[in-house]
């Protein structure tokens, strides 16, 4: 399936809900992150750090991998190994049909977006019931996150509350305390009553098999402790090697995220319960999920994508997201990091614009916890694509033949300055507008909704030869 | 000194006056200017969109012409970045011709960095009785780190009166081909930034990319918004002759 940015930019623009939590996002979440980094005197040095664990860690990533299930199995978990998002769906559904099981809880994944889980699971009779209050309020919507970190970012407390009313009978209020109280009343009873619990993963730390997983409503802590079954989605990026890393890598993910010093929560958890504790799961499942990720290890330019860490820091400083959202990207990951790894994880011609829909700004790069060039990664995205793009031998593009020609021109000085002085007599005949006024791209992209300046009377090589002599 | 001029493609077709004044400044400041007329662009249009091995061609012709300059100085940020960082990377593979990219972006400068870091200068005597303030473009703030160089040369100007906008780091929206690509995200981003350029109080602009400046300037105008445009060239060379 081809996704297309440029399809959904109206609707998104002319959403000012949207465009009013974009706007309050942009501010507070933006200025959180910036105050919680400053109070960290070593951060430059903790993202060097971070970067080269992380590039050590991809390097070795089928060790750290193994050494990850070894400790997983010693401590009574059990390991899946998923090539595919389908393989891990239907480890879960049979699994599920197995122990019969009709309702699942589930903390927060990515991962599980990304492999179109709920969808899967509501297909094989299986109702899985989103924990996360803001994951909660768009699958009540029928939507999509658009974001990562905040899901239901798109949608304004008056719009929550009318979907409670409608959705769940709750008594119409405006009051925030009573909408998350009648979330928090209802889920409370899908914990008790679900024999599965789903979550997403951290980190997992290669050395102990330690699964980390933060939060700050307690959704995960109750999701994978009151459950028989307890499955950990893991795309096999997220091992790290040791517990000591995991100082670092908190810090840098949280303040990143949320501007926090710590989560509420952060689930430090060591496969399914012992018969000497009071609580946990009685089964402990992690999938470790390739989906298209051992594509990207493989390739040395692009291997670096596999670093993030999905603090979404990328999202609230990108200019770009910030004025159209994350449900205009159509696709699981959005703003800069989604640009990345959207055509990575399918491949550029399903994804053609994603690397082309960004200003290059470099703020991403900039506040990026584990410093991913991430424009450099886009600009080779497009080569890509247009190098892709042109191998078809049947594809005839106009792009392409205009930049051949301007490649010629650009390298011929005197025909150069010769179709400069032909383009200002155009200019000069087509009157008060110039040549903006042609009706052919990239004109028309450009007098949208702006001003082209008329062409001087003389070029500054012209000026500049006349002075000389 | 001797220095040789890049004038950058947009500059000499669209904005003599700001090669003018990159001119006139040096030659004020006491340096040795030249313009080798074999110049054209610095392929930046090509690599942004991906066609790398058009780029690669231009860039070849640049350095081509640029083998033999001691000091070469550009009104630009971006063109600077795609001489500077990434013409290297374009010849990855080609040793030779990375290494002489390489030596061509250490001798290359953007006009404030050249004037502030280079010459040493603190003003160009320039005089502007005037409200300005200062947009950050994107390429040479996070690629070549400079900010402070343009802000001591604006404020040196006699009589000018310099305030920052809010979140005068944040991209204008042009981004070479994605300001016609996106035309619709490009200007709408365009638009915060004009909100912030007005929110200054400011009745001109002054920024270091020509991009930026025409795509901020047919916005401004496209809305009939009382702020100017200027390059920070433009504003530095306004001296008695």
């Amino acid at each position: 399936m081809v996704v297309k940015i440029s399809a959904n930019v109206q609707s998104a623009l002319a959403d000012e809900t949207l465009q009013g939590n974009l706007r309050r996002a942009f501010v507070d979440t933006l200025h959180s992150r910036n105050e919680a980094v400053s109070e960290v005197p070593n951060w430059e040095e903790l993202r060097d750090y971070a970067r080269d664990v992380k590039a050590h860690t991809l390097s070795r990533l089928p060790e750290y991998l193994q050494s990850l299930e070894e400790k997983v199995l010693e401590q009574g978990g059990k390991v899946i190994w998923a090539e595919t998002g389908q393989e891990a769906v239907q480890f879960i559904v049979d699994l599920s049909h197995r122990r019969e099981i009709r309702e699942v809880v589930k903390g927060k994944s990515m991962l599980s977006e990304e492999i179109h889980l709920n969808e899967s699971l509501e297909r094989a009779q299986i109702k899985p019931v989103e924990t996360d209050l803001g994951e909660y309020v768009i699958q009540l919507a029928g939507e999509k996150p658009s974001h990562l970190v905040a899901p239901a970012l798109h949608k304004s407390r008056k719009q929550i509350a009318d979907l409670f009313v409608q959705e769940l009978g709750m008594a119409p209020t405006g009051d925030v305390l009573e909408i998350t109280a009648t979330a928090r009343k209802l889920l409370r009873r899908h914990f008790l009553t679900a024999r599965m619990g789903i979550t997403g993963v951290n980190f997992a730390v290669a050395e102990t098999g330690t699964i980390v997983i933060v939060e700050n409503e307690g959704n995960v802590g109750l999701s994978v402790a009151v459950p028989e079954i307890h499955i950990a989605l893991m795309g096999i990026e997220k091992v790290i090697p040791r517990s000591r890393d995991l100082a670092v890598f908190l810090k840098l993910l949280i303040r990143s995220a949320t501007g926090q010093k710590i989560t509420s929560y952060v689930n430090c958890l060591s496969g399914p319960r012992r018969s000497d504790e009071l609580d946990g799961p009685q089964e402990f499942y992690l999938i470790l999920i390739d989906n298209g990720r051992t594509k990207i290890l493989a390739d040395d330019f692009m291997r670096e994508s596999l670093s993030c860490i999905r603090c979404g820091a990328c999202l609230n400083v990108c200019p770009v997201y910030q004025t159209i959202g994350g449900h205009a990207y159509g696709s699981t990951y959005q703003g800069p990091l989604g640009a990345m790894l959207t055509p990575l994880l399918t491949s550029v011609s399903e994804a053609p614009e994603h690397a082309f829909a960004s200003s290059l700004c470099g703020a991403c790069h900039e506040v990026c916890p584990v410093k991913i060039p991430i424009p450099q990664i886009l600009l080779k995205l497009r080569e890509r694509f247009q190098s892709e793009r042109n191998q078809k031998a049947a594809s005839f593009s106009l792009e392409k033949l205009v930049m051949q020609v301007w490649a010629r021109v650009m390298c011929a000085p005197s025909l150069y300055a010769r179709l400069g002085r032909w383009a200002r007599i155009v200019d000069k005949v087509c009157g008060k507008r110039g040549m903006g006024r042609l009706p052919v791209p990239p004109f028309s992209r450009w007098m949208k909704h702006r001003d082209l300046p008329a062409l001087p009377p003389q070029s500054f090589r012209e000026l500049y030869s006349k002075e000389v002599s | 000194m001797k220095v040789s001029l890049f004038i950058t493609c947009l500059v000499d077709q669209f904005f003599p006056q700001i090669g003018i004044s990159t001119m006139k400044i040096l030659r004020k400041l006491g340096v040795e200017v030249e313009f080798d007329s074999r110049q054209t662009c610095c392929g930046q249009p090509a690599f942004n969109t991906g066609y790398v091995e058009e780029a690669r061609q231009v860039a070849r012709h640049f350095l081509e012409v640029y083998g033999d300059s001691d000091h070469i100085v550009v009104p630009s940020g971006s063109c600077s970045t795609m001489i500077k960082v990434f013409f290297p990377k374009l010849f990855a593979e080609d040793s030779s011709q990375r290494s002489l990219a390489e030596e061509i972006g250490r001798r290359t400068f953007e006009l404030s960095e050249f004037l502030s870091s280079v010459l040493g200068v603190e003003t160009t005597g320039a005089r502007f009785p005037e409200v300005v303030t200062y947009h950050d473009s994107c390429h040479l703030l996070r690629e070549l780190g400079i900010s402070s160089q343009p802000r001591q040369l604006i404020r040196a100007v006699e009589e000018i009166d310099f305030r920052e906008m809010e979140h005068c780091d944040r991209c204008c929206g042009f981004g070479g081909a994605f300001s016609v690509k996106f035309p619709d995200i490009s200007t709408a981003m365009g638009a915060d930034k004009v909100g912030w350029i007005q929110g200054s109080g400011a009745r001109y602009v002054i920024a270091s990319d020509v991009g930026c400046l025409m795509h901020l300037r047919g916005l401004l105008e496209r809305n009939r918004v009382p702020v100017q445009t200027m390059h920070l060239a433009e504003l530095l060379a306004k001296f008695e002759d």
